[in-house]
């Protein structure tokens, strides 16, 4: 049974079509980037998988159900910027959030759901603050957090909406290459905005705008897909691109 | 000090800031981190509609307020739980309505009524025993709930829409939370009135947040502060002979004003 299925679907805000026939479907060892213009219905789409909003006609099925029904299914990593920095909550504390409904304690969490929330943490490379307050990370160590949280929901598809939105293109690189180890057991959906990073981590890319279109290897296809991303997206910017290319090219050469 | 505590007003007062910090303490802490503080303030000024209809027809004002208070927090809440953004002139509304709906029916009650007064500014020092007692129920519901959803409290408070996804029961807990605001509000409004809960509700978990690692510690220590800000209000009211309600008030926004602007020019 496929994780993912997105069997045409349309979605409409009022009378406004936000997305038309979208047809796809993923595997386990899946790893996809939805990337895009601004209003090109890239949030409407993870929205839609996640089930918080129905799709107008069509049906999403979450591993053979519908979202809703599946949700312990999906790990969710929210924006960085949805967070409220000066709560009082410790790391540690973020993460045993993804127990929730999976303790085998009725009150509070137990020692089991500490240790998995430790590996969670450990897999992500974020284990060294989970003392500390969540408002005193950076960006990038949040959103580390943040994954470890949907990591220990025991989740088989992790699904993040613009990880990277909040840091710079070094800690960029180096949280797409944690995603990449995750994908070794899970599928992920990613949206994006870092285009010219992501090509080089993910398996496959889908461009949308109102409708879908699916690259598969984007490694190989790289120029083609920035071709249709800068025709659509007057946000690109070249040198942004350049100077993330070099990175990546920096990066890879260290290892 | 210990010969005030002979009278037995004053040992009702003690007991009244006591009940008081702990729903401070507890549901103030859950205004504050959910951004929930207007709301508060909506629901207080709003009972003053219950506190009306009660004179008017010969019931308990506390009584009254209880009713009205829920009510109106229900409807807010229903009103408000699709579309958080336009919760402002919903607000509005609310606690406008609620206070014309009181001076209405005080108007209608026969002979004026100064005790009225008492829970439009708080009169810590005249509270009574069965104020005491309504008080300690309400801290214990509040306790209770609190202490049963905590984990889901927390996740609400912190990103509901991951707990959602989570299968947390949200809409549920957005709802408790609201009733549990006008649960505290009618703890509160004996002590310090309708008018100045919002105070109560916000400065001493706003000045908690500021140095707890987690929302437990928030709720001891803005617990500990407003039980300070009673206490110390208390006693200067005394010995000066001054209002109760606004002393304490002047208590804990004093502290506010030192520790915003120590904190913000460090």
């Amino acid at each position: 049974m496929k994780p993912v299925e997105v069997k045409n679907v349309n979605f409409a805000y009022e009378k406004d079509r936000v997305l038309e026939d979208i047809n796809f479907s993923l595997n386990k060892d899946d790893f996809l980037a939805i990337i895009g213009p601004n209003g090109g219905g890239k949030s409407t789409l993870l929205k839609l998988i996640l089930g918080i909003i129905k799709p107008s006609s069509g049906e999403i099925k979450i591993f053979g159900k519908s979202p809703e029904k599946n949700y312990l299914k999906l790990g969710y990593v929210p924006q960085d910027t949805n967070i409220n920095k000066s709560f009082p909550i410790k790391v540690m504390d973020v993460v045993l959030q993804g127990r929730l409904g999976l303790s085998k304690k009725f009150w509070g969490f137990g020692k089991e759901d500490r240790k998995i929330c430790l590996e969670a943490l450990e897999k992500v490379g974020a284990e060294a603050y989970k003392d500390k307050r969540i408002g005193d990370l950076s960006g990038g160590q949040r959103q580390r957090v943040f994954i470890a949280r949907a990591l220990a929901t025991d989740a088989d598809i992790l699904v993040l909406d613009e990880p990277t939105a909040s840091i710079d293109s070094k800690g960029q690189i180096s949280l797409y290459a944690t995603l990449k180890e995750l994908n070794k057991d899970k599928c992920i959906i990613t949206v994006s905005h870092d285009v010219n990073v992501v090509l080089g981590f993910v398996k496959k890319v889908a461009y949308v705008n109102k409708s879908i279109y699916i690259h598969d290897s984007p490694a190989q296809n790289k120029s083609e897909i920035l071709k249709d991303f800068s025709l659509s997206d007057d946000h690109v910017c070249p040198v942004e691109l350049m100077v993330n290319e070099q990175m990546c090219l920096h990066q890879e050469s260290k290892k | 000090m210990i010969d005030l505590l002979s009278y037995p007003f004053m040992q009702n007062a003690f007991i009244s800031a006591f009940l008081v910090s702990i729903c401070a303490g507890i549901v103030g802490s859950l205004i504050v981190v959910n951004r929930m503080v207007f709301l508060a303030g909506g629901v207080a000024h709003s009972s003053y509609g219950g506190i009306g209809l009660a004179i008017y027809f010969g019931l308990l004002p506390l009584l009254g307020a209880t009713l009205f208070a829920t009510l109106i927090a229900l409807i807010i809440a229903f009103l408000s739980y699709k579309n958080k953004e336009r919760i402002d002139p919903i607000m509005g509304a609310m606690w406008a309505f609620g206070m014309a709906v009181g001076i209405i029916f005080t108007d209608l009650t026969p002979g004026y009524n100064v005790d009225l007064m008492s829970y439009l500014f708080g009169s810590i020092i005249s509270v009574s025993k069965n104020d005491l007692y309504i008080m300690f129920i309400f801290d214990m519901a509040i306790f209770l709930l609190v202490s049963f959803y905590h984990k889901e409290l927390l996740a609400l408070s912190f990103d509901s829409e991951f707990a959602k996804l989570r299968g947390i029961k949200v809409k549920f807990l957005y709802y408790l939370l609201v009733i549990m605001i006008s649960f505290s509000v009618i703890v509160t409004i004996r002590a310090v009135g309708l008018i100045l809960v919002i105070a109560l509700m916000s400065i001493p978990a706003y000045i908690a947040e500021g140095f707890s690692s987690s929302i437990y510690k928030m709720m001891l220590y803005s617990f500990l502060l407003t039980l300070l800000f009673t206490i110390v209000g208390l006693l200067l009211s005394y010995y000066f002979d001054i209002s109760s309600g606004a002393t304490i008030i002047l208590t804990a926004t004093l502290i506010f004003f030192i520790y915003s602007i120590v904190k913000t020019a460090k």
